[in-house]
């Protein structure tokens, strides 16, 4: 088991946002997390990112524990967060944002631009522009830049939330396509996305939650099929 | 009244060299600022400390730029410790926490300089002595090399900046430090780190300054003002704006002497920060925000 986590309790303060979330990843393997606005999926994501403390519950990674661990060990150890409103570091070049996840203990030079080769092979576009300052690329290049950077972490999960949020419908394809290459490249994805079919065909399995838990999982092909819960619990 | 051509030459001359070292003192505060949203209130007290390090360690050396090198190092260390003990566990708080706490290290500061090197000034011997002709003044070389000091430690901060692999840390844990953590940066080292790096530059601005005006327990005060004035000025956490800011006020400041006492001059500082808080908050010297 990759990532693993039982009956985790999150809070905003006073707020209880996550009221008890249980939920698996195996290694390489994509999986979706959907759910209403405002029902913790974010927050899901950002408590195994080590960016919100969890009060109570289990977080483990490749079986061991690390929950309160700070996202700089988490990102050492392999979990790499694209944050909903992708915060690209606006007065860096593209070169400079991806370089930030490259400065890590025991990465040599060669490794260093082995990455970035491999990136700019993914998107063509990060490399036409590395000397651009962050904050002038489009939405679109944004949301490339912010999985080619988590990407520069040699990530065995990419936390993604919401990648095709406010993109047109070229560039949410061209997600799509990253999706499923970085399946191939045996990296695992734990997916939070509005866009459901979107979701459905890019994952193998699917948590929906509501009112912060986990209240349903199945198969993402089974769910493509089942109407009924997909109405009850998405609204369309 | 009109003032004579060579008056206005010196006075920009006096502005120049002036400048550069309170640029020295404002980018560390700016830098500090920048990256922890701290108001250091103390900083001003690291160029005394600075200051009484160095006097001391070019009294018992001889040697100026072994009091320097000293008394950077031995800084960089104390503020290590300062933000760790302190800060550290502040960070994220009211900001209001932040500026008890800094103004409290201050005080501390002072009464342990009055208590170790009691209250009578101290001199550092300047390194170089010579003088060369401004048209009616023997100016001192050391002023001129204070300036250009003061410049290469800063370019060196920005090259380091710019292109240093812990650079790139620093700038992005400035921009957005929970994206900087989330990327594998050690966020709570690069604090530390840059505290360090302040403190460091206000004593090396202590240093130079030793021999232009003496060494007191009381003369950070006046630095910390006149850097926060600078910081404001320039930009809250823009260190080019910082930079910009220390050479403009302290040119504006000579310019005033030229009419008004030295002492009144002082006033032209505050007009100017009131003008830049009434008109553009954001700093003078920093583009327009979008």
């Amino acid at each position: 088991m990759l990532l693993r986590l039982e009956d985790v309790q999150t809070y905003y303060g006073k707020s209880h946002i996550l009221h008890g979330v249980s939920l698996e990843v195996q290694p390489g393997e994509v999986v979706g997390l959907l759910g209403r606005n405002g029902v913790g999926k974010s927050t899901t994501l950002k408590t195994i990112a080590g960016i919100v403390r969890p009060a109570a519950g289990q977080v483990t990674f490749e079986g061991k524990p690390v929950a309160g661990l700070p996202p700089y060990r988490l990102a050492h150890l392999g979990i790499a967060w694209v944050p909903e409103d992708r915060r690209v570091f606006r007065l860096l070049t593209v070169l400079e944002n991806l370089r930030t996840g490259l400065e890590r203990p025991g990465v040599s030079e060669a490794q260093k631009s082995a990455l970035l080769d491999k990136v700019y092979a993914y998107f063509p576009v990060l490399a036409e522009r590395r000397s651009q300052a962050g904050g002038t690329l489009s939405g679109g290049e944004q949301q490339m830049l912010a999985i080619a950077r988590a990407m520069m972490l040699e990530p065995k999960i990419i936390l993604l939330d919401e990648p095709t949020e406010g993109l047109m419908p070229r560039m949410v394809s061209l997600i799509r396509d990253i999706v499923q290459r970085l399946r191939q490249d045996g990296v695992a994805i734990l997916l939070v996305e509005q866009n459901v079919p979107l979701t459905l065909d890019a994952t193998s399995r699917c948590y929906i939650m509501e009112k912060g838990a986990v209240q349903y999982h199945a198969p993402s092909a089974e769910l493509k099929n089942n109407h009924a819960v997909i109405r009850q619990y998405l609204g369309v | 009244m009109a003032i004579p051509f060579d008056q206005i030459l010196i006075q920009t001359v006096t502005g120049l060299v002036n400048g550069m070292i309170l640029a020295l003192v404002a980018s560390g505060l700016t830098l500090i600022f920048g990256i922890m949203d701290v108001v250091n209130f103390a900083h001003g007290d690291l160029v005394m400390l600075g200051a009484f390090v160095g006097a001391t360690t070019v009294a018992v050396t001889g040697s100026f730029w072994l009091g320097l090198l000293i008394a950077a190092v031995t800084l960089a260390v104390f503020g290590a410790a300062i933000q760790i003990t302190t800060l550290r566990p502040l960070l994220g708080r009211d900001p209001l926490t932040t500026i008890l706490a800094t103004f409290g290290i201050s005080l501390v500061l002072q009464k342990y300089a009055i208590w170790q090197w009691g209250p009578s000034a101290r001199q550092i011997v300047e390194p170089i002595s010579g003088q060369f002709q401004l048209f009616y003044l023997q100016y001192p070389w050391y002023r001129i090399l204070t300036a250009l000091l003061s410049a290469s430690i800063i370019g060196a901060l920005y090259l380091f900046l710019k292109f240093g692999k812990y650079g790139i840390w620093i700038r992005a844990t400035t921009q957005d430090r929970v994206m900087a953590a989330a990327m594998g940066i050690p966020v709570p080292l690069v604090h530390t780190t840059v505290f360090a790096i302040g403190a460091a530059m206000a004593a090396a601005s202590g240093v130079l300054f030793g021999p232009l005006g003496g060494v007191t327990q009381n003369m950070g005060f006046d630095f910390t003002l006149r850097a926060f004035i600078v910081v404001v000025v320039g930009g809250m956490g823009n260190l080019g704006g910082s930079i910009l800011a220390a050479i403009f006020i302290s040119l504006l400041e000579a310019y005033a002497s030229l009419v008004v006492s030295p002492a009144q001059a002082v006033i032209v500082s505050f007009v100017a920060l009131i003008l830049t808080l009434l008109i553009r908050p954001t700093g003078l010297f920093v583009p327009t925000p979008k």
